[in-house]
Parts: structure tokens; sequence; C-alpha cells
């Protein structure tokens, strides 16, 4: 565990020294809920709002990073569709996770992704995420992202043009209209078979099973 | 260069080009060399430290390669030492970012270099329990399958077979 994480004792501004445990105060370590919709109207209209306005988690993770600046600039100007990117997961709704993950990088996203509010959704772009692409034997990058956290939609290809990057948010418009967009409800469902598959590769887990 | 052979037990000097050659010598008088190169030889620049793991004759070469900005030209003193007992003697008191050097070599390797500042530190990987994977006798792809939940049916093929097949089936 890192000295950061470590229970040690610091001096309050009174002056008094105070005991600090930093996973217990600073993360809270409820597990996720299962949210139920609620009047089914109310939810498609909900769904609809939803669908209109994505906001994309600014967090590029490989090559793919490069292709959503063409997207986000006047070349292919995702703005038109309702897309937007924030800088903050508290502020998103959509993770895009662009290309190969390593370890490291995994255990960043699974942060990120804990922190972003519900209703979230997660387009995984290139085939990297889908079966390792050309790293898949690599001794450091993940091979199936859908094992460490639930994936609305695969964009395939490497990389996948700016162009199918937004066929990819139209899907995810249509499913999250449908109301199929349930992956924070699935993650919280299988909380548990996700929590053991990303322990399993993070060897060093120096964080709180889930923070949020 | 006639003065490092008469001062220095070397074992091989490689003339690549005029301005780029290669000495070989003994783990102990290795540090001893590189000081004296730096110091006397004006050869001041580390360019970069690295190895080599030649697995079939159960030895690492660590090469540390010195530019000469004055003259323009490169040395890169080779050391082999032992796989079974990876330790070198650390050279940060020369360059500091040596130890950075060492510290990667450390971890991807398993090349100790004691009293070299934070070598034990993780440097890339984080957490890492198998063997150093830059060794060849780690089988990468073997643990990517047994780690990273590969996708069942991916197929991989042979790009040249492939094209061949593709492009010319009648020849054989």
């Amino acid at each position: 565990m890192k000295e950061d994480f470590k229970k040690r004792t610091v001096i309050s501004p009174e002056g008094k020294p105070i005991e600090i445990d930093p996973l217990k105060d600073y993360f809270s370590d409820a597990k996720p809920k299962v949210y139920k919709p609620g009047n089914p109207v109310i939810e498609k209209f909900a769904n609809w709002a939803r669908a209109n306005s994505l906001w994309v988690l600014g967090f590029g993770t490989g090559c793919g990073a490069i292709e959503m600046r063409p997207l986000m600039t006047p070349r292919f100007d995702a703005y038109r569709y309702g897309i937007q990117w924030r800088p903050t997961p508290r502020q998103a709704s959509v993770f895009v996770v662009s290309g190969y993950l390593s370890v490291k990088t995994l255990k960043r996203v699974v942060r990120t992704y804990e922190q972003m509010q519900n209703p979230k959704f997660v387009i995984a772009l290139g085939s990297c995420t889908i079966n390792g692409g050309m790293y898949w034997d690599s001794y450091n990058t993940i091979n199936r992202l859908d094992q460490y956290m639930p994936v609305d939609v695969y964009i395939a290809g490497c990389m996948p043009r700016p162009e199918s990057l937004l066929a990819g948010f139209e899907k995810l418009k249509t499913i999250i209209k449908e109301g199929r967009g349930e992956g924070a409800n699935t993650y919280a469902e299988k909380f548990d078979w996700y929590k053991a598959n990303q322990k399993k590769i993070i060897k060093d887990w120096d964080m709180p099973d889930y923070n949020w | 260069m006639n003065d490092i052979k008469t001062q220095f037990d070397i074992t091989e000097i490689i003339e690549q080009r005029k301005n780029l050659s290669f000495i070989t010598i003994a783990k102990e008088h290795a540090i001893s060399l590189i000081t004296y190169l730096r110091d006397y030889k004006g050869f001041s620049h580390l360019v970069l430290l690295t190895a080599v793991d030649w697995l079939e004759d159960n030895k690492f070469q660590l090469t540390y390669l010195l530019n000469n900005p004055d003259i323009k030209t490169d040395i890169g003193v080779r050391v082999k030492i032992s796989r079974d007992d990876a330790t070198m003697q650390t050279a940060h008191q020369l360059w500091e970012q040596v130890a950075t050097y060492q510290r990667e070599l450390k971890e991807m390797f398993g090349i100790d270099f004691p009293g070299s500042p934070d070598v034990d530190k993780p440097f890339i990987l984080e957490g890492w329990e198998d063997k150093p994977p830059y060794r060849r006798d780690f089988d990468t792809k073997q643990y990517s399958e047994d780690t990273y939940f590969p996708r069942p049916g991916r197929e991989s093929n042979d790009p040249a077979e492939y094209m061949k097949k593709k492009l010319y089936p009648d020849e054989k």
C-alpha cells in the first residue's frame, strides 16, 4: 500500500492531533445500488432527453484519443448532435474508452467510471477494447473491456475514423431511447463479478472497492 | 584509443564507424573505464544505458553509450554479466539520470544495482509479481492468455502466408 493511504496522525488547524484513515475518511465504501425505472411515461421522456444531451468525458487512454479532437472541432463537429465534452467525470454521462488499456490505465478508468453519475454509458473504441487488437499478446494490456465494466457500444476498427464514432454515438442514442442503456444497473447487479475480475489483474489495489 | 588499451583490461574493441566504437570490458573494470572516459576523454554525455538478454549464453549485456560533444564521437561500453546473479555496480554518481535507467532495468530485466536511489520502487508497472517481462524466457503470450480473459474465436494469420494465399492461390 502507498504511503498516502496509510493511517496517520496529523495536526488539525486548531492544533489538535487527529487520526486519519484515508481509505475510510476520504472515500465512501457503500456499494452501488440498482435504480429501478419509475413511471414508464416519464422514463421514456427522460431517456429521450438523455439521448439528446450526451456529455462525454474527455479521457484519452490510447491512440483513439487522437480521433476525438477532429470530432470536437469544426471538421466533424459532434456538437451539432448534442454531444459535448466535459473535463470531469462528475459532469459526464458517456465514457469513451479510446483504445488499448494497460493495467495501470485500467485502474484509473475503473475509478473514473465509478465516479460518474448515473445513468452512465460506455463506448469502447477500437479493436483493442474488443479482443486486444494488435496488443492481444502483450503482458500489460487487457484483452476485453467488458470483463471489467459494462459496455454499451463497441466501435470496431484500428483506429475507427471520426465518422464511425459519430455512427456509434447515433447507435448509443437509439439504445438509450429504447431504454436499454442500463450499464450502471448492470454494474451494480454484477458488482462482485466485476470487482473480482478487476482485482485479478490490478495487483496493487490501493483504493476502496467502490469510489464515487 | 591506444591509451585505453594500455590502461584497461579490455576484451574487445569494435570500430563500427569512424565516430562509433564499442568496447567490451569485464564487469569489475567497467565503471572505472566509464569514469575515465568521462573525466579525461571528454565523453561527458550519457546517451543511454540499456540491456540485451543473451538467453543462450546465459548473459545480460549492458551497454553504456557515451558521447563526446566536442569531437562528435560515440563510445559504447559493453559489459556482460551473468543472468543468474544479475547484479552490477551503480553508476548514478557519474550522471544522476543513470538512476532512472537503472530503475527501469531493475523492473524490466531484474538486474539489480545496489545503492542506486529508489531502485526498488516500481517504475512503470504497478504491482508486478511475475518474472521481469523483458527477460526472454518470460512468455508474454502465455501470460496474456492466462491473465487477460482472451476473447474466444479470435484467429491470427501470418501476414505473409495469408496474403500469398489470397493473391496467388495457384502458386505453391
